[in-house]
């Protein structure tokens, strides 16, 4: 047996009211679900009963109407008002005075059926089988079937959005991190074991800890590749509740995963050496733990003129193209540059030099290169450059700062 | 019988034999060393402007080239990427930790590397730390680093004033600058056009010198 719900506009509340029937809902049009409801008399009784009970649950005015099969539902559901029960086997009778325009025919089929005189589904059910065949095809056919009532196929039911929650409510505050973290490892756990079961993993996790008598702390960890090694994210968790701590005592653990398909890696033996992303993520939130989230990653050139201008950013260790032949020539070597971060505040004075653990006479000098720019930004820049060479050898970038007059060491050459 | 058996046993201690080396790519620096040597601590040291960056950029370079991943801890914040990306360093496969001048912090994050593993070289630059400073980390922190790196494909490079790895390092080599070359006239339209550098094996203790200049960028 199955029901059919229609209400135009309210698809969303249709289907969430259709699956608290049963697992089986298609989504037939835009204003109409339609379900299984096998196996529901044990619980509610008669058709009409299931029928009644499904529209007090809707909430809104629908039509309900239930059928042995889903097209002979659809057409009541849409046809009649209210609720209304198809008998078995006289399908065609009830539903004899539906407009046929109802059931949707080609605009051709509409109008040879109309030239014909076909108004209602009794009209068309009664015409003979193999005259309809010969002149509407297979169309037609089907036409003439769904008239009758007759029409047998499978539910298309609609996928249940995949929510990969768990959540816990503790019997009593939990103020350290050590109890919460047995919450986190069982949540942890049921979720991986979901994700697995779907051939999935996280590309990224929420963590929501409702706090007592607090807002509630959220967290959000984002992988660089998708993982499914429930240890790696606890131990993750664990890094950033250490430096994010929650300002009140814990009474309920939220955590939520971002599914992602799992990533395939090609093994060979010539593969060149790389970090294991699982290994890799879990040590970068370690060493972030001792010298700060902003100062690991991978350093990347800003396209712009301003002198050590760079910006970091995650290093990706499955981004990276493979290096070309061409550029394995390229490798020169060339003079490096040490920066001084900050730039040391220097004193020039005809040839002699001094700031702070640098001092000596100018021996040989090469410049000024003047470059600016950013003029239109808050933080203009320009500045004559000179390369230096003290007369103990060491080698420095020194500039001058135009809109200031004040002398810097940049760095040196090593 | 206990004492036959201990005499049949050769307590001569064997050092272990270098399986790999990663080239620099600088073919005097190859020819004299072979390059610096995977699984072990390599020392390299000198004074200000005598190469030691040079000579570890283009490791990392070659490093990079075969699509390894390379990781510096910069103990001193001193590493330039535009200097890095014109010797040839695949800025996209390097790792950097910044520990702004704390040097313990930098042994911390690459003892946490080493036991990652993965990387085809890591660098510890302790070039700006002050030597006081660089003496007083432990010789049982060294042994740590060597240990970690030990039977791994991994180079650890520590770059630093003065050799402070000492018997944990299998290569130790020192920078001194040799001369630097300018163009033009004193006064007047000068030009850096690039240094020489001198590398001394220090350890182990056989003769090996290579000469090796490098360009300037301007």
């Amino acid at each position: 047996m199955f029901a059919c719900i229609h209400a135009p506009g309210e698809i969303a509340r249709l289907i969430a009211c259709a699956q608290d029937f049963s697992p089986q809902v298609e989504q037939t049009d835009a204003g109409t679900v339609t379900l299984d409801i096998d196996g529901l008399g044990h619980l509610f009784g008669s058709a009409h009963e299931i029928a009644n009970a499904i529209t007090r649950r809707a909430g809104i005015p629908v039509n309900v109407a239930v059928a042995a099969n889903p097209d002979a539902a659809f057409h009541a559901a849409r046809g009649f008002s209210g609720t209304s029960i198809v008998p078995q086997g006289d399908e065609a009778k009830f539903l004899a005075s539906l407009p046929v325009a109802l059931l949707a025919p080609s605009e051709e089929t509409a109008e040879t059926l109309a030239r014909w005189g076909i108004r209602t589904f009794r009209d068309l059910a009664v015409l003979p089988d193999l005259g309809v065949a010969a002149r509407l095809g297979e169309e037609g056919v089907l036409l003439q079937q769904l008239a009758r009532g007759e029409h047998e196929r499978p539910l298309v039911p609609v996928e249940a959005s995949l929510r990969f929650e768990e959540e816990m409510e503790l019997e009593y505050p939990v103020e350290l991190l050590e109890p919460l973290l047995f919450v986190l490892a069982r949540l942890l756990g049921d979720v991986c074991r979901r994700l697995e079961e779907r051939a999935l993993a996280a590309i990224g996790w929420r963590v929501r800890l409702q706090l007592e008598n607090a807002a509630d702390h959220e967290r959000a960890i984002r992988l660089p590749v998708p993982m499914r090694n429930p240890r790696v994210f606890l131990k993750l968790i664990e890094l950033d509740l250490e430096k994010y701590s929650p300002a009140a005592p814990v009474v309920k653990v939220t955590v939520a995963a971002e599914p992602a398909k799992p990533r395939t890696a090609q093994s060979g033996l010539f593969i060149p050496l790389a970090p294991e992303p699982e290994k890799l993520e879990l040590t970068l939130a370690r060493i972030a733990a001792v010298v700060g989230e902003e100062n690991v990653g991978s350093p990347e050139l800003v396209d712009t003129h301003r002198p050590g201008a760079f910006r970091m950013r995650g290093i990706g260790i499955h981004a990276c193209k493979p290096s070309t032949e061409k550029h394995r020539h390229e490798c020169l070597f060339h003079l490096a540059f040490r920066a001084f971060r900050p730039p040391l505040a220097a004193r020039v004075q005809a040839d002699f030099i001094s700031a702070p653990g640098i001092r000596g006479k100018i021996a040989r000098q090469a410049g000024p290169w003047r470059t600016s720019g950013d003029w239109w930004t808050p933080d203009p820049w320009s500045r004559d450059e000179w390369d230096i060479e003290l007369t103990d050898g060491a080698l420095y970038r020194i500039y001058c700062d135009a809109q200031t007059g004040r002398w810097f060491i940049e760095g040196s050459y090593d | 019988m206990a004492t036959a058996i201990l005499q049949t046993i050769d307590f001569k201690l064997h050092e272990r034999p270098v399986l790999d080396f990663l080239p620099s790519g600088i073919a005097d620096f190859d020819t004299a060393f072979g390059g610096v040597p995977r699984g072990c601590v390599t020392d390299i040291f000198g004074s200000a402007s005598s190469g030691r960056t040079s000579l570890m950029l283009s490791l990392m370079a070659q490093a990079t080239a075969r699509e390894e991943f390379c990781a510096l801890v910069d103990a001193s914040d001193a590493f330039d990427p535009k200097s890095a990306a014109a010797a040839g360093v695949v800025l996209g496969r390097l790792l950097w930790i910044r520990c702004g001048g704390n040097a313990e912090n930098a042994l911390k994050a690459t003892d946490l590397l080493l036991q990652a593993g993965g990387f085809g070289l890591v660098a510890m630059d302790l070039g700006d730390v002050a030597p006081i400073t660089a003496r007083r980390i432990s010789l049982a922190s060294w042994y740590r680093l060597r240990r970690a790196v030990e039977n791994t494909p991994t180079s650890l490079v520590v770059v630093e004033q003065a050799p402070h790895a000492r018997a944990c390092a299998m290569l130790a080599v020192e920078c001194a600058r040799e001369r630097v070359r300018w163009s033009g006239t004193p006064g007047c339209s000068q030009l850096l056009r690039g240094v020489a550098f001198a590398v001394d094996r220090r350890k182990p203790l056989r003769p090996g010198c290579a000469v090796i200049e490098a360009q300037s960028m301007r």
